[in-house]
């Protein structure tokens, strides 16, 4: 079921912009392209800070069409932008309860005190945006956005302005909000990484037009995509933690009858763990081999095979309901006679936290 | 060596006007200068060159376009007479008129600056906050201009205080009407009353000097800790 249904098509100087898209109702959804592609245009427009013909319906309200546009401010919702634009006159209590005031009582979707305890920024509350580090004005702008009771959440690259460290020590934090609130989000991003980590739906957009909307895992892996033949190309696989091995600091994880082992303790037993495994991190066999330094060991099925980098091919295998994919020799495929359908040993080299 | 009677008259209507010009210019200065910020009509320029004549015309000139302007043969003069009204030159509400065109620019520049000086991300943001047009103005603008409006006020009013073409063109020499600081030591000088007009020209001295350092010394907290 989707709830976020666009559609706008403009020309804006020398940029056209074509891009019509549905997103489901809960979940992340990243909006990702090169920069200059259109990615701030499009959260601007849906935001409606900035204007261009087209169509918007959110959760069934429409915001914007032949005859309507509602303005910014009578639309539920919140908008973290690149730095965090804390006013510079308010204390970050001001600047948290700014929206939450204005969002009448019998509306409001979030108590102040969780917001605040759920992003630590109890210690914080009266001090002056001035004094704060670059991630924790950018803790207070996530806040302060939620605070606003939003039906939709727009982030703007909210950890691009921020150094390692501080997004570091954001991204748990929007890990979290992810899995515990009921809340559509659109995230807009450059990085790969934080996608992989964060997203459930990927949209791609390339020079205002969206070239591909679906679930994320086949937005990364399919072979006529751009993203599956990066450098980083790679999967993710949402798994659950079953256990740890203390001793070889070890963490065994499944997604049904397939585990994966990982170095390092990750997480507790029964938590979720995303874990992504890289192209170039994949070998593949054809029989399982008895010895071997290699602890992820795993029957799959080649689904697709193409030409990748000169002199190399790029395998996409079925493993379950998870997608795996594999860069190796042209060389090799030839050798092994890799064709689609067959069954084939994967040995992943590593798997990390995504 | 005191204040004479007329003199004590001469600085309790110069205060008088120069409160009443500050508090009216900026109502007039704060749309103005919110509009001259966010317009994109090419009347831009226009305006802003209008708003910054009375910093380059000498004062009498503009005194003598507003005494025709408003007297009774003047467009406006013969406008108040159909309406009923009494015409407003040589009355203190001729000097307010006057003494409002006259620091216009020192109003409507300094707001204009810190409107423009906001940008347009922390309005984008009240936006997001579900605050209207109107509440952004007030819960965002206006705080963040508010080294703007403190120079704007207090340059108005300083520059009102030491006005002497304007008043003399619009308003003449009328005791407890029109008869204002500058024109008294004017007054005091062609009677030869050296010590009278030393008297009050030290005070305006005094005043403007301290007047501007305040402003000083006020520009250099901007970076303001909100309470």
């Amino acid at each position: 079921m989707s709830t976020i249904d666009a559609r706008f098509r403009s020309t804006l100087g020398s940029f056209e912009l074509d891009a019509e898209f549905s997103l489901p109702s809960r979940g992340v959804s990243a909006l990702f392209g090169a920069s200059g592609s259109g990615k701030t245009t499009l959260l601007r427009l849906i935001a409606g800070l900035m204007r261009a013909p087209g169509s918007l319906t959110v959760n069934g309200e429409v915001w914007q069409d032949e005859r309507t546009f509602i303005p910014t401010h009578r639309r539920a919702l919140g908008y973290v932008f690149q730095e965090a634009s804390l006013f510079p006159h308010l204390s970050v209590r001001g600047n948290l309860e700014y929206g939450w005031k204005r969002v009448p009582v019998a509306e409001r979707r979030i108590a102040f005190d969780d917001v605040v305890d759920w992003l630590g920024l109890g210690a914080l509350l009266k001090q002056a945006p001035q004094q704060l580090s670059g991630g924790q004005r950018q803790r207070v702008a996530i806040g302060r956005a939620l605070l606003a009771s939003p039906r939709l959440l727009l982030m703007d690259e909210p950890l691009s302005a921020l150094d390692s460290n501080s997004r570091a020590e954001i991204l748990p934090y929007l890990e979290r909000l992810h899995r515990q609130l009921a809340l559509p989000i659109i995230y807009v991003s450059h990085a790969l990484e934080e996608v992989a980590r964060l997203a459930d739906t990927l949209l791609l957009i390339d020079a205002g037009k969206i070239t591909y909307q679906g679930p994320l895992v086949d937005g990364l892996t399919r072979l006529d995509l751009p993203l599956a033949h990066r450098d980083t190309a790679g999967t993710v696989i949402d798994t659950t933690v079953v256990s740890h091995d203390p001793a070889f600091q070890i963490t065994h994880v499944a997604r049904g009858n397939i585990s994966f082992e990982l170095p390092g303790l990750h997480g507790a037993p029964g938590e979720p763990l995303r874990v992504r495994i890289a192209a170039r991190d994949v070998s593949l066999a054809l029989d399982m081999p008895s010895q071997s330094s290699i602890l992820n060991l795993l029957p799959a099925r080649i689904t697709e095979l193409t030409d990748d980098a000169p002199g190399q091919v790029l395998v996409q295998m079925k493993l379950e309901d998870s997608v795996l994919l594999a860069r190796i020799t042209r060389k090799s495929a030839h050798a092994l006679n890799l064709q689609p359908g067959m069954r084939v040993v994967a040995q992943v080299k590593s798997v990390a936290v995504a | 060596m005191t204040l004479s009677a007329s003199d004590i008259s001469a600085i309790t209507l110069t205060l008088q006007l120069a409160a009443v010009t500050t508090l009216l210019l900026m109502l007039i200065a704060t749309p103005l200068a919110w509009w001259l910020t966010h317009t994109q009509t090419r009347w831009r320029a226009a305006v802003t060159a209008l708003v910054a004549l009375p910093l380059v015309l000498p004062p009498t000139v503009l005194g003598f376009y507003l005494l025709v302007l408003l007297g009774p043969k003047g467009m406006i003069g013969q406008w108040m007479q159909q309406m009923g009204l009494d015409t407003l030159p040589f009355t203190f509400g001729g000097l307010v008129v006057g003494s409002i065109v006259f620091s216009l620019p020192f109003a409507v520049q300094p707001i204009t600056n810190a409107f423009a000086a906001i940008g347009a991300r922390p309005l984008e943001v009240a936006a997001t906050l579900r605050a209207s047009v109107w509440d952004r103005f007030w819960s965002v603008a206006v705080p963040l201009a508010r080294p703007g409006f403190i120079t704007a006020a207090v340059l108005a009013f300083a520059h009102t205080v030491g006005e002497f073409g304007v008043v003399l063109m619009l308003g003449g020499n009328i005791p407890g009407e029109t008869r204002v600081l500058s024109v008294a030591i004017y007054d005091h000088v062609e009677a030869l009353e050296y010590t009278q007009a030393h008297l009050l020209s030290a005070g305006l001295l005094v005043f403007s000097f301290v007047v501007l350092l305040m402003l000083g010394r006020h520009s250099g907290q901007w970076q303001r800790v909100p309470a």
